[in-house]
């Protein structure tokens, strides 16, 4: 575990794997939520790093050092609670033949490979609502677009190196995009719930073939 | 009568700010609110609000609002003023910086300020716009909070707050500067760019004009990959405002509030919190300097 400076009042945590952010994340997160860490405002784990924040207070960035120190980023948390979302899908995607293709399979192959996939929340970001879902078959960890797309519709589901994720939103966007949700799926993000955001670190999430392709 | 604000004209782009919406960023919500953080809560105290509440950050002026019911209000940010058309035609002009009576019927007009680019406009009792996560900031990359102002938006008021009001003679106004240097908290990425700290110490980089509330973009000397990271492929991050991007072309990103809350181009540093401000009125062409400084993470 490395610990690097992002400006005084933050720091980046540096990690081996998706399981040691999960660790790490889940740790500071639950200190935060119990209040044992004042001043921190934002932790935010991504694929390898936890950015933690304290505007206005760089001291309270010692408890966050102290607490790292004593976290086995070994120790996979029990994230039993978070539950199990399943997104029903319209296989439709532009991107769909481009994905099979590099798979060496065909579209029918992608759509059960990612149906039959189950696949976990590791992080948000991006924007609001969006998940990155470790867990996917390797044949579908493929490379983003060469040329980002300006504009990428809400409910757009797509694959992007080893996550695959929604678009909650309309949004530019460079991830291959297979299909997207169909219209009876769960809203991936509404400030006035709570939490506002339906995939945390932790959720399962099942797709499931909407059919019309 | 209505406690409200209606916009009658409007410029480039103004946006109900306050504080924003900080602690989300782990759900990609940007933190948004006032670029010019210190001239928005100024403005707000100047009106008896707290420093928190919701006013207006207005680019370039343009600005003009029909106040329902009579008002204070105060204009902070570069220097300059404000005019105030009464209802017979006449027009009288007042100074930034300090609280102004307005009537019932009367027009509030924000002209285009003569240095930088954002005016915060604050009025006694806040702005009332709904809260969104517990901000009523508008949020320029996500598109949360109340929209753009508009011909026709029409602004509620709150209740006038008993706060006394700060004095204006504490209060002091210089031009926006065309040209600065910043700290610059290296980290966490420096050793992705071939001697960091002597580079940015050394170069002049001038303010493009693409900049926007996402992050302005610097024209200057490249900042090139280290040896040893080339080819490398950074997974993206965790942002913090004022964090220094360096995307493949070697020229650097200051990232403003709006921000994304992660990003996948090496960090070389962090605009010192306290300088951040300034970026919120460099015009495009205002020259950049930074000084560079080694920032260690706290122990425990």
């Amino acid at each position: 575990m490395d610990v690097l400076p992002a400006g005084p009042e933050a720091l980046l945590v540096e990690l081996g794997d998706l399981d040691e952010v999960a660790a790490v994340g889940a740790a500071l997160r639950d200190a935060l939520d119990r209040g044992d860490l004042p001043g921190v405002v934002d932790v935010v784990p991504a694929a390898r790093t936890v950015l933690v924040t304290a505007p206005g207070a760089r001291e309270a960035l010692r408890a966050v050092r102290a607490l790292l120190d004593g976290v086995d980023p070994t120790v996979v948390p029990d994230r039993g609670a978070a539950g199990t979302v399943e997104l029903p899908v319209v296989y439709d995607g532009e991107d769909l033949e481009l994905v099979a293709r590099d798979a060496g399979w065909s579209a029918d192959d992608v759509v059960a490979a990612h149906t039959g996939a189950e696949l976990t929340v590791a992080f948000g970001g991006f924007a609001p609502g969006f998940a990155y879902l470790a867990g996917l078959p390797e044949a579908l960890q493929q490379p983003r677009l060469d040329t980002p797309r300006p504009r990428i519709p809400s409910g757009s589901v797509g694959v992007a190196g080893e996550f695959g994720g929604v678009y909650p939103r309309t949004s530019p966007g460079g991830w291959r995009l297979i299909g997207r949700l169909a219209d009876d799926a769960p809203t991936l993000f509404d400030p006035d719930r709570d939490p506002p955001a339906l995939l945390v670190p932790g959720t399962t999430v099942r797709f499931r073939d909407a059919g019309r392709r | 009568m209505t406690r409200e604000l209606v916009v009658t004209e409007i410029g480039p782009q103004a946006l109900v700010v306050d504080g924003g919406r900080p602690g989300w960023a782990h759900i990609g919500v940007p933190t948004a609110g006032a670029l010019d953080g210190p001239a928005h809560a100024l403005a707000q105290r100047l009106v008896g609000n707290p420093p928190g509440a919701a006013g207006l950050e207005v680019l370039l002026g343009g600005l003009a609002l029909r106040a329902g019911e009579a008002v204070t209000v105060a204009l902070t940010g570069p220097p300059g003023g404000l005019r105030v058309r009464r209802g017979d035609g006449r027009e009288r002009v007042a100074a930034s910086h300090q609280a102004v009576h307005v009537a019932a019927g009367d027009v509030v007009v924000v002209p285009a300020p003569g240095t930088g680019l954002r005016g915060y406009l604050a009025v006694g009792g806040g702005l009332a716009v709904d809260e969104v996560l517990g901000s009523r900031s508008a949020d320029t990359l996500s598109g949360l909070g109340p929209a753009p102002l508009e011909v026709g938006t029409r602004l509620p008021v709150g209740p006038p707050t008993a706060i006394p009001p700060i004095g204006t003679g504490a209060v002091g106004v210089s031009a926006a500067p065309d040209a600065v240097r910043v700290r610059l908290h290296l980290g966490p990425r420096a050793d992705w760019v071939d001697d960091a700290a002597g580079r940015l110490r050394a170069g002049t980089w001038t303010v493009a004009p693409t900049g926007d509330r996402v992050g302005v973009r610097l024209e200057g000397p490249a900042l090139e990959r280290a040896a040893a990271r080339r080819g490398e492929e950074l997974r993206s991050e965790g942002l913090v405002g004022g964090s220094v991007q360096v995307p493949p072309d070697g020229q650097p990103v200051v990232f403003l509030a709006d921000h994304p809350t992660t990003g996948g181009y090496p960090v070389v540093g962090v605009v010192d919190p306290a300088e951040l401000a300034v970026f919120a009125q460099l015009r495009p062409g205002s020259s950049v300097r930074f000084s560079p400084v080694e920032t260690s993470p706290p122990d425990a």
